[in-house]
């Protein structure tokens, strides 16, 4: 078994409770940080790590809680961004639903890192039986003394609330999470001023998601060098990794940084293989929004080297020939699955997500579901795949938020990857009419894996 | 048309929620106090609710009625009793949620979107849940039913039947 942080006791009966997490030697970190350490000495403890944040995006966490405008006499905010919504994503619910306390604890010591008085986690609402879960773990944690006024004997008091969302992906960007925690709709805001300036009721506010708070517990309680011990280079420490799709063990699995691609793919420890005996066609290995990848590309980048489970192997070639870490979604695919129907359903998603305050992104996002689906349906023009590709390109670096990038990267790596098995659709629509073409007859044999040309 | 008002125990939890967000920012409760409208006059948020709920906050009914036509889980039409939804997102989809969805329309009677004649199931698809390790599945409710067959749709459909129950986000197995 990997190097476990997160996870070490996930499968101590009753770890979702107060006792038992305690036992296990849980709230050390804020026993440690409120009595040991200045708020300063946390930050910079969390910026030695090398924590880069765990929703996606990657930023290095101890840089973006150091933009914190200290100086301003508003109260400040920090805002857990449990919105968890890219497809392929599910680890921060696994997180919450099983260990609570965890995120629980890392609020309480990143709060007082950031000299915040009042803490929200922001949820997605359709995970509404995790709020209770989260509010009773809060409850225990008050009743203890972690949370509420002067918390352990000091003169530092927090209040932590849960706050459910009501469907909308968008909400994961932290703008509009922002704009949504006030009672308006998911609509990102222009940036500058950063939310570490004007966030929440503007005033100063750090963002973070579920995993990258629960990391900052680890860092606190081992310290900031040895958590540098655990990973590759600059991706330090472990990573949960969301594994879903076509293998034979689909679930949620810390990992550390560096771990082979093919490693996780293959042993049993991890996603053990492809299901059915199958072989593996393609990867998307972020959440939905990361560029897909040929076999050949995810377990080798195009230098021919082993592809890693790293921020920076797996983004290795650009993206001409690399991807993303992403969320950490990783969603598999077999030898019959259709790669322009999969794509389909992504570009449905980020049309029905679209806020539609950006015209590139509102208009782009129904237009290429339109012609996807008329592509799958069996009744595509070839002057259809260059005509996704134009609109995928003109959406991207147009919009105020990375929707309308993460709904055009998809499109354009598929055809950049796969670009034969869309020449198939549209020249063989009678074929593709029937809704399951995909598993009759596997797009394979004159129209070889385009992937497999860049090997 | 009776009256419009939440009953005390929900009106009190309402009040609670307020207090989370700073003075004068009460509008901050709008979205959980939505889920509370919607679980307390018959799933969906009629006109009259939204008025109610605007009052309630001190805002606007146009600001409630922006947000409520935002948010994929307010309905602002009748629902069934029981709302099926289906995800069909990639990862669900990779996994079968097209057979799912074939079966239900099957057993229900309904294509997707439409309600039962007895006012029982509704039967919608939505996009990704976060479920993708347990594929396929679908929501009800506060509930997740998650590597689901067509053996364990019937019998989630007869236990629904049967409890008629109406199902809300806000009640939970917690």
């Amino acid at each position: 078994m990997g190097k476990q942080i997160l996870l070490e006791h996930i499968n101590v009966p009753g770890i979702h409770t107060f006792d038992v997490y305690r036992k296990t030697g849980g709230y050390a970190s804020v026993e440690k940080a409120l009595k040991t350490m200045t708020p300063d000495q946390v930050t910079e403890e969390v910026k030695e790590s090398g924590l880069r944040g765990r929703g996606g995006a990657g930023f290095p966490a101890g840089l973006k809680w150091s933009f914190l405008d200290r100086k301003s006499d508003k109260p400040r905010y920090l805002v857990c961004n449990a919105d968890e919504s890219e497809p392929g994503t599910f680890k921060d619910r696994y997180l919450m639903e099983k260990i609570p306390h965890l995120l629980i604890e890392g609020m309480i010591t990143s709060s007082y890192a950031l000299g915040a008085r009042t803490a929200y986690i922001y949820i997605r609402g359709e995970y509404m039986y995790i709020v209770r879960i989260l509010e009773k773990a809060i409850e225990e944690a008050r009743a203890a003394g972690f949370l509420g006024n002067n918390i352990l004997g000091t003169d530092y008091s927090l209040e932590l609330y849960v706050h459910p969302g009501a469907g909308a992906y968008i909400c994961g960007e932290e703008t509009a999470l922002l704009e949504s925690l006030e009672g308006k709709r998911g609509n990102p805001r222009l940036k500058p001023p950063f939310p570490a300036i004007a966030g929440l009721y503007a005033c100063p506010t750090v963002v973070n998601n579920v995993e990258t708070i629960a990391s900052v517990v680890s860092i606190i309680n081992i310290s900031a060098d040895k958590y540098n011990d655990v990973g590759i280079g600059k991706s330090t420490g472990t990573k949960l990794i969301s594994a879903s799709g076509h293998i034979n063990k689909p679930g949620v699995y810390e990992i550390e940084l560096g771990l082979p691609v093919e490693e996780f793919i293959y042993s049993d420890e991890y996603c053990g293989g492809i299901w059915k005996g199958r072989t593996l066609k393609a990867v998307v290995a972020g959440g939905s929004s990361v560029p897909i990848l040929p076999a050949s590309l995810i377990l080798k980048t195009a230098k021919g080297e082993p592809r890693l489970m790293t921020y920076e192997s797996l983004a290795d070639g650009g993206f001409v020939s690399g991807t993303m870490l992403g969320s950490g979604g990783f969603i598999v695919m077999d030898e019959t699955a259709c790669i322009v129907r999969n794509l389909w359903t992504y570009t449905r998603f980020y049309h029905h997500e679209s806020c539609g305050q950006c015209s590139p992104c509102r208009e782009g996002t129904g237009w290429m579901e339109k012609v996807l689906h008329r592509i799958e349906h069996g009744h595509g023009h070839a002057e259809d795949i260059d005509l996704l590709v134009d609109i995928a390109k003109k959406i991207e670096g147009n919009t105020i938020c990375p929707l309308g990038d993460a709904a055009a990267w998809p499109v354009a790596s598929a055809i950049r990857h796969f670009r034969d098995e869309f020449e198939y659709h549209v020249k063989y629509p009678e074929k593709v009419k029937n809704p399951r073409h995909f598993e009759i007859e596997p797009m394979q044999s004159s129209y070889t894996l385009a992937g497999t040309v860049n090997a | 048309m009776a009256e419009i008002k939440f009953s005390d125990e929900t009106l009190a939890l309402v009040h609670r929620i307020v207090k989370r967000y700073p003075e004068g920012k009460q509008k901050s409760a709008l979205l959980p106090v939505l889920h509370l409208a919607q679980a307390e006059f018959d799933g969906w948020l009629d006109v009259p609710v939204m008025d109610y709920v605007a009052s309630l906050l001190n805002i606007k009914p146009i600001e409630v009625y922006e947000v409520a036509s935002f948010y994929s889980m307010y309905n602002l039409s009748p629902v069934g009793k029981c709302l099926i939804e289906v995800c069909q997102t990639g990862p669900c989809w990779l996994r079968g949620s097209d057979d799912i969805v074939g079966h239900l329309e099957k057993r229900l009677g309904i294509k997707n979107g439409e309600t039962t004649s007895d006012g029982m199931f509704t039967l919608k698809t939505v996009e990704c849940l976060g479920s993708c390790g347990t594929a396929p599945m679908l929501q009800c409710g506060a509930e997740y039913y998650e590597d689901l067959t067509p053996e364990k749709i019937d019998s989630l459909l007869e236990k629904l039947k049967t409890s008629g129950e109406r199902s809300t986000y806000m009640k939970s197995r917690v």
